[in-house]
């Protein structure tokens, strides 16, 4: 098998386990309209839609901690994860697997939630569309690296969000940037370039982190 | 080595003559150039432990980085004083090193919080060794998002005419900084002697009992 056929049948895999399982999209969607209804109540009357953009990328950025939250939990359960490590395949083909797999759900909760935002609070146009892509991609590219690692520890739930929100600061610098400053475009080409940086380390290093 | 480090700190207030206020900008830059120099130290040998394989860079990836979180301390709070001197505030965020320092604080923080979750041995030391690498490479890419920020947290971004070094002053600069690199390295050389001890010991125990 050429390494992106085992990249597709890991991520195939993830994403046939989620729809029988349905563990963790419904749970993103759940969360991710709630914090926006949340915030409809946090943000005084009369705020401007720059407060209200803000407020959608901490709702991204939770959001993406609670998939990735869960991105390792069935591999630990059943103990998968050692079957992957010992299968004659690259060990960066899981890290991309799972990626992809949590950047789909990421990205199937936003398909709902920002129509939602849409309505309820501001338009968004598409720069601040591109915007929450790339940093969607950067996110979930270091945070199943993070989340494997966090997986290892004995308090994983409480590790993870320590670990990927301050590697996340710049995006969401770059995703706000995006969609507030009338030169959008700085702040897509420097998603970009945190996107490359960073999955490249990530591809590198996960090799590291899931072998004894 | 404490000589050096009185004597520097005797030095630099004679010659600050742009108000007392400056006088800190002898401790607190060096102090961050330290720090700095400490996670690039750590982030070196993680990645010669990732590299080699060799267990014992884990050890000084790991003082290495606690030093530099010390540092990483230290300046937040001397910049936390002159900024409390000069601009009569005590925390500003448009200080861009300021709020790098606190991103890389946090970050390092939770470098500690991941070793300490995990359980010892190879798979700790090569995770915390990731870790150090990514926060190496985030240096430079918050400093790059802080600065992109500025333009939309801050429409009016603080001027302030940088000091223009004399050569009294930059000798004065250098000796403090020569001074701290040293203290860095004597407390780098205790700590990881101490900690090796530890490790020795403890598997002396065990073989013992």
């Amino acid at each position: 098998m050429t390494y992106l056929g085992d990249v597709a049948a890991l991520t195939r895999k993830d994403l046939r386990v989620e729809l029988r399982a349905r563990d963790t999209l419904p749970a993103m969607l759940l969360f991710v309209l709630s914090t926006l209804v949340v915030f409809h109540f946090a943000l005084p009357g009369g705020t401007g839609d720059d407060a209200a953009y803000g407020l959608l990328w901490v709702a991204i950025v939770f959001t993406a901690l609670l998939g990735l939250a869960r991105a390792w939990v069935p591999e630990q359960e059943h103990g998968v994860l050692d079957g992957l490590v010992l299968a004659p395949c690259d060990r960066s083909a899981i890290w991309l697997g799972k990626t992809l797999a949590t950047l789909a759900f990421l990205v199937a909760a936003q398909a709902v939630a920002l129509p939602a935002f849409v309505l309820f609070f501001a338009p968004l146009d598409s720069t601040a569309l591109a915007g929450v892509l790339l940093a969607d991609i950067g996110i979930c590219a270091v945070g199943s690296l993070m989340a494997a690692m966090a997986a290892a520890g004995r308090s994983r739930e409480l590790l993870l969000p320590l670990l990927v929100l301050p590697l996340a600061i710049p995006l969401i610098v770059g995703g706000v940037g995006a969609a507030i400053s009338p030169e959008g475009e700085r702040y897509l080409l420097f998603l970009l370039l945190y996107d490359g940086v960073f999955a490249v380390l990530s591809w590198a290093s996960f090799e590291y982190v899931v072998t004894e | 080595m404490g000589l050096a480090i009185v004597l520097a700190l005797i030095v630099a207030p004679e010659d600050a003559d742009q108000g007392i206020s400056q006088r800190i900008f002898y401790i607190h830059v060096p102090i961050a150039l330290t720090a700095y120099f400490c996670f690039g130290l750590g982030a070196w040998k993680a990645l010669l432990l990732l590299w080699r394989g060799d267990e014992r860079y884990d050890l000084e990836s790991y003082v290495a980085i606690h030093q530099g979180t010390i540092f990483g301390a230290l300046t937040l709070i001397t910049g936390s004083i002159w900024a409390r001197a000069s601009w009569d505030v005590w925390w500003t965020w448009s200080s861009n090193q300021l709020v790098l320092f606190l991103v890389l604080f946090l970050f390092y923080c939770a470098y500690f919080m991941l070793r300490f979750s995990l359980e010892d041995g190879p798979r700790r030391a090569r995770s915390s060794a990731v870790y150090a690498l990514f926060g190496v490479v985030l240096i430079p890419v918050s400093f790059l998002a802080i600065r992109l920020a500025e333009d939309f947290i801050h429409p009016t971004v603080f001027t302030r005419e940088g000091p223009q070094m004399t050569g009294t002053m930059f000798v004065t600069f250098c000796v403090v900084w020569a001074a701290v690199t040293l203290l860095a390295y004597v407390l780098y050389r205790v700590e990881l002697a101490g900690k090796r001890l530890d490790a020795d010991l403890r598997e002396l125990r065990e073989a013992l009992g």
